[in-house]
């Protein structure tokens, strides 16, 4: 409740922050998600592996504000979640967190650019920071700033202006990836990324992801079934020592 | 998507566009005439046939009936009509040159000579701009009657050729596709037929007509002006009980909203249809972009997770059913406005509507913008849908 005494001066404590909490899909009883507790510190890439259907995305949802638990303690970012309301929490989802998915990650008829601005469509503090991240006061700023995160992701600035569609599995990732990044968002989340590419292209997907959290000091979630990943992250969970 | 839409727009606003076109020609072509006198049938098939040069006359009428009328106090003006003949399609109208005089149409124009002038002679005709152009006649050029509507070949008036001396101003009503000749010339191309055929063996050159008796001794209707229209049920009157021979005079404008309201029949039938098939279009468009929003929940997720909350998602969905439905309904306004252009000498050829083309009247843009605020309706539909999908699923798409 009292934000000075969670020590939120400059960074806080923990990214995330969770007790008791539990979540049910409406109408569905089958389905139980419970966590006693979970704790992220800032800068931490975790990994996170569990079962199919075990409630890996559940989780994912829960942390980015889009399912709300039952009253509990859910903060994330130091923010409380289940305190603001559904308007508030789309905000801060794209204010705060990048998203990335399994496939299919891109609009198709927007462009590989308009793709990766998406997030600073929705967000003027995204889009403040990604035109920080530009250096410039060019009118195209934006449009360079996202050009130049394509181009750490090792994506050829050529392809910007191609629709989204035109590229290959492994480019489309990448492209997601730069979107997820764009703006400086605190906490990325990313459900299994990878498991769609062949395992050179993972690993390389991986190493580009990897890099670019810990240059920009980004905390990571990072979903996936292939153990083999879990070496390449600061912290391995599986969901089933998390539940309760 | 957006062409089914744009055909359906097409037919609802060429359907109102015809309407409007064709009442707006037939009052045009009549505004400055008080009374249409022909023999005694129905109102509408006299206006039909006296005006439009649509059907035949069934009876004709005696020259001693027009002079009756025309001499009477209240009339300003009379002109006669004698119909029956044809020149390649075109209808050839006998009368006097009080028609280029008299004749007044949309708001008290008369006709206007682009060259030559009235005809003198017997055997001087003056020709529409229609036939003008169509034909590619000038002044001096050489035309044949023919005896009838049709273009049989054989019954033809060849022996008494006629000379263009004057070719009118484009009006855009029937004038245009008209051949106008003299009465006299009407009776002495007939000289020497009986019946609707040539007497055999009789044949009475050109050069000779002029010694026969050429009065007029029949016509097919007359145009009458007033000299004050308050008299015009007095006129009117005055004809129905003429004594000479069963008469009719209708009032233009009476007439036509006698027929309008025969034709509005057809319509309102033809413009319930149209807006049926846009009806099925905007479906259409419907059923289209809900099917595809099971493959699309992938992208609610996407641009849920970039902050879109259900309702940004909804209204997305709708505006992109508005967008397609206004494309549509544009495409559309420029088809028809092309189409119209395509069209409008066939009409004008056939059903003797002028197209004024690219010229969209209040009512069809009233239509226009009726479509576009059901397609915005309508779109909610899928709006909704994708509120739902996406309030649903959240970021995990279930597929
Ligand atoms: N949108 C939804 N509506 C209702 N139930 C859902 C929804 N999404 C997931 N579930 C249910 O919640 C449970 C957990 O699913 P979840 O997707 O979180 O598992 P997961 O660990 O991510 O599995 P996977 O590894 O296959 O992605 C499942 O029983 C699933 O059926
Ligand atoms: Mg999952």
């Amino acid at each position: 409740m009292n934000r000075s005494g969670m020590g939120r001066s400059g960074v806080s404590e923990f990214v995330i922050d969770i007790e008791n909490l539990v979540f049910q899909w409406p109408g569905r009883n089958g389905f139980r998600l419970s966590i006693p507790q979970f704790k992220v510190k800032p800068g931490e890439r975790i990994f996170l592996q569990g079962a199919s259907g075990s409630g890996k995305s559940t989780l994912l949802g829960l942390l980015g504000g889009v399912l709300l638990p039952q009253p509990c303690r859910l903060r994330v970012l130091d923010t409380d979640m289940t305190a603001l309301t559904s308007s508030a929490r789309d905000r801060f989802r794209v204010d705060h967190v990048g998203f990335l998915f399994q496939q299919f990650n891109l609009v198709p008829y927007l462009s590989v650019r308009e793709n990766v601005l998406l997030p600073c469509r929705f967000s003027p503090r995204r889009r403040q920071r990604s035109l920080e991240a530009a250096g410039t006061n060019a009118a195209n700023a934006l449009e360079q700033s996202a050009d130049r995160l394509l181009a750490q992701l090792g994506l050829d600035a050529a392809l910007a202006r191609q629709p989204a569609t035109a590229l290959s599995v492994g480019q489309q990732q990448r492209v997601a990836a730069a979107r997820a990044l764009i703006g400086h968002p605190e906490l990325i989340i990313a459900d299994e990324p990878t498991s769609a590419l062949d395992s050179d292209r993972q690993a390389e997907f991986l190493d580009l992801l990897l890099e670019r959290c810990e240059n920009e000091n980004v905390t990571l979630i990072f979903v996936s079934h292939d153990e083999r990943l879990a070496q390449h992250f600061t912290r391995s969970i599986h969901l089933n020592e998390l539940r309760g | 998507m957006a062409i089914s839409i744009a055909l359906s727009v097409i037919l609802l606003l060429g359907v109102e566009q015809l309407r409007t076109q064709a009442r707006e020609n037939f009052s045009q072509s009549i505004s400055g005439t008080d009374l249409v006198v022909g023999a005694r049938t129905s109102p509408i098939q006299l206006m039909l046939y006296a005006v439009f040069r649509l059907g035949d006359a069934t009876h004709s009428i005696r020259w001693a009936s027009f002079q009756a009328i025309a001499q009477h106090p209240a009339v300003a003006w009379a002109i006669p009509i004698s119909l029956g003949d044809s020149h390649r399609g075109f209808a050839v109208v006998g009368t006097t040159p009080a028609y280029f005089k008299y004749f007044r149409y949309a708001d008290g124009r008369s006709l206007a000579f682009s060259a030559g002038g009235p005809f003198g002679d017997i055997f001087d005709a003056v020709i529409g701009a229609d036939v003008a152009e169509q034909l590619g006649y000038h002044l001096g050029d050489h035309i044949i009657l023919n005896h009838g509507a049709k273009d049989i070949g054989l019954a033809q008036h060849a022996d008494k050729p006629f000379q263009v001396v004057g070719i009118l101003k484009r009006t855009g009503l029937p004038v245009d596709r008209s051949v106008h000749v003299g009465l006299e010339a009407i009776e002495a191309i007939h000289l020497d037929w009986q019946g609707g055929a040539p007497i055999a063996g009789l044949s009475i050159p050109a050069e000779y007509v002029r010694k026969f008796d050429l009065n007029p001794k029949e016509l097919t209707a007359v145009l009458i002006g007033l000299k004050s229209r308050v008299g015009v049920f007095q006129m009117q009157r005055f004809i129905n009980q003429y004594r000479g021979e069963p008469l009719l005079a209708v009032l233009p404008g009476v007439a036509l909203d006698e027929l309008w309201s025969v034709v509005g029949i057809v319509e309102n039938s033809l413009l319930i249809i149209s807006a049926l098939v846009v009806a099925v279009g905007l479906s259409g468009l419907v059923a289209v972009v809900l099917a595809g929003l099971g493959e699309r929940r992938r992208e609610l997720a996407i641009l849920r997770s970039v902050g879109a909350g259900p309702r940004v998602v909804f209204m997305l969905l709708a505006i992109e059913g508005l967008i397609i439905v206004v494309v549509g309904s544009l495409l559309g306004l420029l088809g028809l406005i092309a189409l119209s252009h395509f069209a409008a000498p066939f009409l004008q050829a056939h059903l003797g509507i002028s197209l004024t083309a690219g010229l969209i009247s209040a009512e069809a843009w009233q239509l226009l913008l009726l479509v576009m605020a059901t397609g915005f309706l309508v779109s909610l539909v899928p709006g909704y849908r994708a509120y739902r999908i996406s309030l649903a699923d959240g970021l995990t798409p279930r597929l």
